[in-house]
């Protein structure tokens, strides 16, 4: 097999689980924003996931425990941000930045006991004969659950929002909430569930980071993977399976880069850092350039306060 | 039905417009007390060295006006562009940007300085941070692209621009390969103020801006255009006033005013460029825009007190070992409060159950 081919598996298998993080918390807000909710602070509860995902672990030795934290913390901070933009019709913009920044300080304050302390990651996946394909294998079948949970996530997300009864309702409070009400749906109540996933979610993708892709606590380590999970809600013109192109896309560029400074490339490395967060602002440009289409898929409440009296 | 329920006010009240920041940072107060008793702390101690020791002494409150300078040059840019829902937040990579200009005119000029390489930089800075502004101004104008999120990743794509900077072009040729530039010499620091202290040429100019900041929204036709565009958008249209105008000049004020920001830490407490220009004043303006309702005065006072946050976590971390990362908490918390309570103003709370009016 010649060195390129050989190379393909791992890069591959690389691009899948970088893209793990930016898709749960990317599905996790697409539903939250279908339901007519923008929550800007992705990257706050991302922090807090991986932080006590990270901390439950290391006390507790369990990963599983670590993950049903890092989801449950996700989840609190969310509710946090629910309680105050749909119960106390707090602006969803300023709240959403809000909680981005106590999400830095807490995570930090709570992970100040933790840093340096290595962890094992998570198991992979090992499926004798099939993982050890050539040029596939690995990537295919030789991660860890954490990115076929992703993954998975992506259908069911996509079944809930279009074949269910309950995701019809989400997505009509998403788009007309003053219909939706009449009809007699619990808007404020149907929000707050949605608001409650996309935190656990979120929280998710902080403890892929902090438990397996960098088995290690550092202050700040998502480094805007939430806002970038944000971009890619609108690169996907809040679509499902759009977000995970989206996901293994912005996974693939990471990767490259990576790729370009190990192999000892004449620039310097954080000039190929700024890769990522370039690519973001290129595709959201691309993407918004089109208004019309942009207006069509936007629910068409995002970002509105509802308070039933009004 | 609810115990509690919020019943619309007729009028929003001008009373709890100012009585909300107050009862905010009352409740932060109190919340902080809790966190202090769980972290296993003295609670009453810990509140006395984060908010009082700090600035019991001359030198204490000097270095609440240096910080307080740099939060309040970009929260008054800031609460200009939120006043009409333009919603930059990526002051802290315009004030990034800024110290690389401002700055790189120094080393650029290095002993070759004179009375105009200060007033040079100031203007650097604001070009600088202007020009990082103008990037989101444009693809927001010209592609529809959403500005929160743009300006938001320059700020890591400037973070890194400047370590880039301070790892190689920028970096002291006499430094053993430290990241930091030379001492900047003393044609290109900023003036002291205040003597004894740190108080530098800055706070002049942050106490211009919000003189600016106030003429601007209170004494124009500009000022008036933008205050229509933040509450009735729609309203703004008929009228015929240039949207567009007004988030080119949102931008472009707010990334100059957060560019000489950055400068005059550059050039000011720190002396020279490093890797950590700021400690994130850009972000905590946004606090400091909010708390202080969009208003010049008001961003004053709330710049004096988030720069009490900045202080006191240092102060907390020397003299009892707290954690640093405390700040921030305080800071999150606070804005959540003012949030929360934000709702006093448009509705009052009733307990009970609903009347039975038609």
């Amino acid at each position: 097999m010649s060195a390129e081919l050989s190379l393909i598996g791992p890069i591959l298998a690389a691009m899948l689980a970088a893209a793990t993080p930016l898709l749960f918390a990317a599905l996790g807000e697409l539903v939250v924003e279908k339901s007519g909710v923008l929550n800007l602070g992705v990257e706050g509860m991302m922090l807090v996931g991986a932080v006590c995902g990270f901390a439950v672990t290391v006390k507790t030795g369990s990963a599983p425990m670590g993950l049903l934290a890092a989801a449950t913390a996700g989840a609190a901070t969310a509710a946090l941000f629910g309680l105050l933009t749909l119960g106390l019709l707090a602006n969803q913009v300023a709240t959403g930045l809000a909680l981005t920044l106590f999400g830095v300080g807490l995570s930090a304050l709570i992970g100040q006991a933790f840093v340096g302390i290595p962890l094992k990651g998570l198991p992979k996946l090992n499926i004798p004969g099939l993982t050890d394909l050539p040029v596939i294998g690995q990537a295919l079948f030789g991660q860890d659950l954490l990115v076929y949970l992703a993954i998975l996530a992506v259908p069911l997300v996509h079944l809930f929002l279009y074949r269910t009864r309950a995701g019809l309702v989400l997505r009509a409070v998403g788009e007309n909430h003053a219909a939706a009400h009449a009809l007699g749906y619990k808007v404020i109540r149907i929000r707050f569930l949605a608001v409650l996933f996309g935190g656990a979610m979120s929280g998710l993708g902080g403890a892929f980071l902090s438990m397996d892709y960098t088995p290690m606590w550092a202050e700040n380590m998502t480094a805007g993977r939430g806002w970038i999970a944000l971009a890619l809600v609108v690169f996907a013109t809040w679509k499902p399976l759009r977000v995970m192109l989206g996901a293994w896309l912005f996974g693939g560029v990471t990767i490259a880069q990576l790729h370009v400074q190990g192999l000892g490339v004449d620039v310097p490395s954080q000039l190929l850092s700024m890769l990522p967060y370039l690519a973001t602002v290129l595709v959201l440009v691309l993407i918004s350039r089109d208004v019309a289409r942009t207006r069509l898929n936007a629910p068409a409440c995002l970002g509105k306060l509802f308070h039933p009296d009004a | 039905m609810s115990l509690i329920r919020l019943e619309p006010r007729g009028q929003a009240s001008q009373a709890m417009v100012y009585l909300t920041p107050p009862l905010a940072v009352v409740l932060t107060l109190m919340s902080g007390f809790v966190l202090f008793l769980l972290l296993g702390f003295d609670p009453m101690k810990a509140l006395h060295a984060f908010f009082i020791d700090p600035v019991s002494s001359k030198r204490g409150i000097g270095e609440l006006i240096v910080k307080a300078t740099p939060l309040t040059l970009c929260a008054i840019g800031l609460s200009i562009g939120f006043r009409a829902n333009v919603w930059n937040i990526g002051a802290e990579g315009q004030l990034t940007v800024g110290a690389i200009v401002g700055g790189g005119l120094a080393l650029a000029f290095y002993g070759h300085g004179g009375w105009w390489l200060l007033p040079l930089m100031v203007i650097g800075g604001a070009v600088g941070g202007m020009a990082w502004a103008a990037i989101p101004a444009y693809l927001r104008l010209r592609f529809n692209a959403s500005e929160i999120l743009t300006s938001l990743m320059l700020t890591y794509v400037a973070l890194l621009l400047l370590n880039f900077l301070v790892h190689g072009p920028y970096r002291d040729p006499d430094g053993f390969a430290f990241p930091e530039s030379r001492l900047f010499e003393a044609d290109a620091v900023m003036p002291i103020l205040w003597l004894g202290t740190r108080v530098h040429l800055g706070a002049a100019l942050a106490l211009l801006a919000v003189a600016g900041g106030w003429v601007l929204i209170a004494r124009t036709f500009i000022g008036f255009q933008i205050k229509v565009i933040g509450l009735t958008p729609a309203a703004a249209g008929y009228a015929g006033f240039d949207q567009k105008r007004i988030v080119w000049l949102a931008l472009l004020l707010s990334g100059g005013l957060a560019g000489i920001a950055g400068m005059g830490e550059v050039a000011g407490p720190i002396g020279q460029i490093t890797p950590n220009v700021s400690p994130g004043y850009g972000f905590t303006a946004i606090i400091v825009a909010f708390l202080g309702r969009l208003h010049p005065v008001g961003i004053l006072l709330a710049a004096l007190l988030m720069a009490l946050s900045f202080i006191g976590g240092e102060a907390a971390q020397i003299a009892m070992g707290l954690p640093k990362a405390i700040t921030g908490v305080f800071q999150g918390m606070l804005l959540f409060f003012l949030l929360a309570s934000d709702v006093l103003i448009r509705y009052r709370v009733r307990f009970g159950a609903r009347r039975a009016v038609a």
